[in-house]
């Protein structure tokens, strides 16, 4: 419990708020101590360090000031109430909310301790070592193989036409589709069932090895069997990759994950080891989020 | 009554049926506790009235219209004595004039035989009559439709159901009008045309590399024997219109995908209308610009390098159209590259591809059937243009490839043969449906090729 005093670092930038510190009365909403987490959000074997992250759409405020660490080859899941900002945090990690032109990120986010928002406008090399997961299967309208190879293409890193082969084998046999799918590489992957498109997607997504995977609700539009295979599939990325999962459903985070996190508007209110949050919460926002009483 | 008040009036009772009917089914409803004991919403019951009001009625009102000139005719020559009785048909059509003019007072009955004078009121008398019958069958049957469809506004009767089909048939009506316009102009096509294959042979036309339609209109004129090729028309057509296509196809669908995909939304408000103005602009202004401005340019340049050019050219015709029909690929491309769903873009930004990777790989493909709609909707403007044309590139049928060289095209011919005091039995005025017919051919070929090549490489999403 070293780690939990907060690290309040002088580069945040915070926009018309006044800068919260340890020491002064902090300024509370609905019960929440502004930028302050109970629980363990910090970690010593750091893949991302972000700290004091403040995310604006024009003028509202939809992510309050976190701070957090996300462990190298951990599973941590975000959890909330909808519209409590955890898709719109986990898409600062892979620079995704980049599109939306109202969207201003602030604070310091790294990743090995590099600034990911550092250059202006080329994400292309984070985006090779985060890679991500849509809640809504979104296989593009290309062949399987296509699908599978669109990843090492572009970052070109096979030099023949076996080496690509070898990748979306290996891909895909990771992803637990390559027996389904081996005889019709070539048939679409739009034609494929909803769970099998979102494999095909995490095929996809690990064809160009990142380091971390990220997950926004991936089994949402899936029924309960296909469900089931994802996390499964998840458990056993997690050997090799960093898995950041945002999701509704809590059985599913206590599942799959080894870290909690619990947000709530705007706020990461507590985060902690998944059997820790689920069984001994320390934040009542937290005790009555996952005893059901709102959400 | 006329015709032109009937419509009104029979629409005015559909809207009284309306009202009435709407009121009737509240009122039927009332004594059960409300309209959710009826079978249908009230709207139903009223729209059936109006549709069985105003339907029925339309019906009987252009029948009617349709076939009384024949009637009445039909009535007045048969009225006539058999010594009276025409002929051929233009000694019938001069005494239905005659009569029609003594009936309008145009003709004093004194200057034409006595029965001519009785056929001409007997004309007049009869037509009194059909308005009379027709203004009251009409409303009658406006009035009886909407009697029975009020008495039909029962809590236990469905009036959804019959207001559907009579809605769905509506529907297939508009449908088929545009299907059976399309059948029609061919068929007023086709049978000029084949009675211009009459006159000169197919294989002539179809093959013939020289086009001089001056056909001699007395047996002894020399000099204008006619020749009827089609190759060089097609060839210009297809010179121009090639050229007009490497304008805009690339300048479109660039800008295309400037505007939806890099352009703030700000510019995207200020330049897609500026662009689609250039759609607005008539096509006689572009072939003064074209005329003007840019052939003698082209010319000043050509010759300034060493070339001979043509003050009218194929080039200068081309450019000109290529800019006019920008929009049509620009907007239209842009359309489709917006309904390309967010979240296939999302899917390859995500996975490390630049913004124009995204583009090359998966919106262009996905977006291609829609694009290749644009490109078809400007290559048949392309196609069909004349004004530009006349103007810019000149009537001389030049067989050649040589963009600085005057061309013609066939839709400018087909101006050409038809303007004027033509008769239309000649080699030379048929022989432009001929080339309505082969144009029509032509795009349609292109057309169904377009579509082939679309299915094979598109990408379809969803």
């Amino acid at each position: 419990m070293t780690n939990l005093k907060h690290p309040i670092t002088a580069s945040a930038e915070v926009k018309s708020e006044s800068k919260p510190t340890v020491d002064q009365e902090v300024r509370t909403e609905e019960g929440i101590a502004y930028g302050k987490t109970v629980g363990k959000p910090y970690s010593d074997n750091a893949k991302f360090t972000l700290r004091d992250v403040n995310v604006f759409y024009s003028d509202v405020q939809a992510i309050k000031n976190i701070s957090l660490d996300i462990a190298k080859n951990e599973v941590i899941s975000f959890i909330g109430p909808s519209g409590c900002g955890k898709s719109t945090f986990l898409r600062c990690l892979n620079r995704m909310n980049d599109s939306i032109d109202i969207c201003s990120v602030q604070g310091r986010l790294e990743l090995d301790g590099v600034d990911i928002y550092q250059s202006k406008r080329d994400v292309v090399e984070l985006r090779a070592r985060v890679g991500m997961v849509f809640q809504k299967p979104n296989p593009f309208p290309k062949s399987i193989y296509d699908n599978v190879a669109y990843g090492p293409r572009i970052h070109g890193l096979a030099n023949r036409k076996s080496e690509l082969d070898d990748i979306v084998e290996s891909s895909l046999k990771k992803a637990g589709l390559w027996k389904e799918v081996k005889d019709r590489l070539a048939t679409p992957g739009t034609g494929l069932s909803g769970g099998q498109q979102q494999r095909l997607c995490i095929a996809r997504a690990i064809a160009v090895s990142p380091e971390v995977v990220l997950m926004d609700e991936p089994c949402s539009a899936l029924d309960p069997i296909a469900t089931a295979r994802i996390e499964e599939l998840i458990s056993e990325l997690s050997q090799s990759y960093t898995i950041v999962i945002v999701t509704h459903s809590m059985q599913q985070a206590a599942r799959v994950s080894h870290r909690t996190a619990y947000f709530h508007l705007g706020h990461l209110v507590e985060v902690n080891d998944t059997d820790k949050v689920f069984t001994t919460p320390e934040h009542e926002l937290t005790e009555s989020y996952i005893t059901g009483r709102f959400g | 009554m006329q015709t032109g008040n009937l419509l009104p009036l029979v629409l005015a009772l559909a809207v009284l049926a309306y009202g009435l009917a709407y009121m009737r089914s509240r009122a039927v409803a009332a004594p059960l506790g409300g309209i959710r004991h009826l079978k249908s919403l009230p709207f139903y019951y009223a729209a059936r009235a109006s549709l069985w009001c105003g339907l029925p009625a339309l019906i009987v009102l252009a029948l009617w219209v349709a076939f009384e000139g024949k009637v009445i005719q039909g009535l007045v020559v048969s009225s006539l004595p058999s010594d009276l009785m025409p002929e051929s048909e233009g000694q019938a059509s001069l005494i239905l004039s005659q009569i029609s003019n003594v009936a309008a007072g145009k003709l004093d009955p004194q200057f034409v035989p006595p029965e001519i004078a009785q056929a001409g009121s007997l004309l007049e008398n009869l037509r009194n009559q059909s308005q009379t019958f027709k203004a009251v069958l009409v409303l009658l049957v406006a009035v009886l439709g909407a009697a029975f469809a009020w008495s039909r506004v029962a809590p236990n009767i469905n009036a959804r159901e019959s207001v559907e089909t009579t809605l769905r048939r509506i529907f297939f009506v508009c449908a088929a009008v545009a299907v059976l316009t399309t059948v029609g102009i061919v068929f007023s096509v086709i049978f000029e045309t084949i009675r211009f294959f009459g006159m000169v042979s197919f294989w002539d036309f179809v093959f013939g590399t020289s086009w001089s339609p001056q056909t001699a209109l007395r047996a002894d004129q020399v000099g204008a024997d006619g020749s009827f090729g089609m190759i060089p028309l097609f060839t210009g057509t297809l010179l121009i219109s090639a050229i007009a296509l490497l304008v805009a196809v690339p300048v479109g669908l660039l800008s295309a995908i400037y505007l939806s995909e890099y352009a703030s939304k700000r510019i995207r408000a200020t330049v897609k209308p500026a662009l689609e103005l250039l759609a607005g602009v008539p096509t006689v202004v572009y072939g003064f610009f074209a005329a003007l401005t840019v052939a003698p340019f082209i010319r000043d340049l050509a010759e300034a390098i060493g070339l001979e050019a043509s003050s009218q050219s194929a080039l200068a015709a081309g450019l000109v159209m290529g800019i006019m029909i920008i929009p049509f690929v620009s907007s239209l491309s842009d359309d489709v590259i917006n309904a390309v769903p967010q979240n296939l873009r999302d899917g390859s930004l995500a996975m490390g591809a630049t913004q124009s990777e995204t583009m090359k790989n998966v919106i262009f493909p996905a977006a291609l059937p829609g694009i290749m709609g644009g490109i078809l909707l400007a290559a048949s403007r392309a196609i069909g243009e004349t004004m530009i044309v006349v103007m810019a590139a000149g009537l001389a049928a030049n067989l050649t490839a040589n963009p600085l060289e005057s061309v013609t095209t066939v839709t400018v011919q087909i101006v050409t043969l038809l303007v004027g005091d033509q008769e239309f039995d000649s080699a030379k005025t048929l022989a432009a449906f001929a080339l309505g017919m082969m144009l029509f051919v032509v795009t349609l070929l292109l057309n169904v090729l377009a579509l082939k090549i679309v299915r094979k490489y598109r990408e379809q999403y969803d």
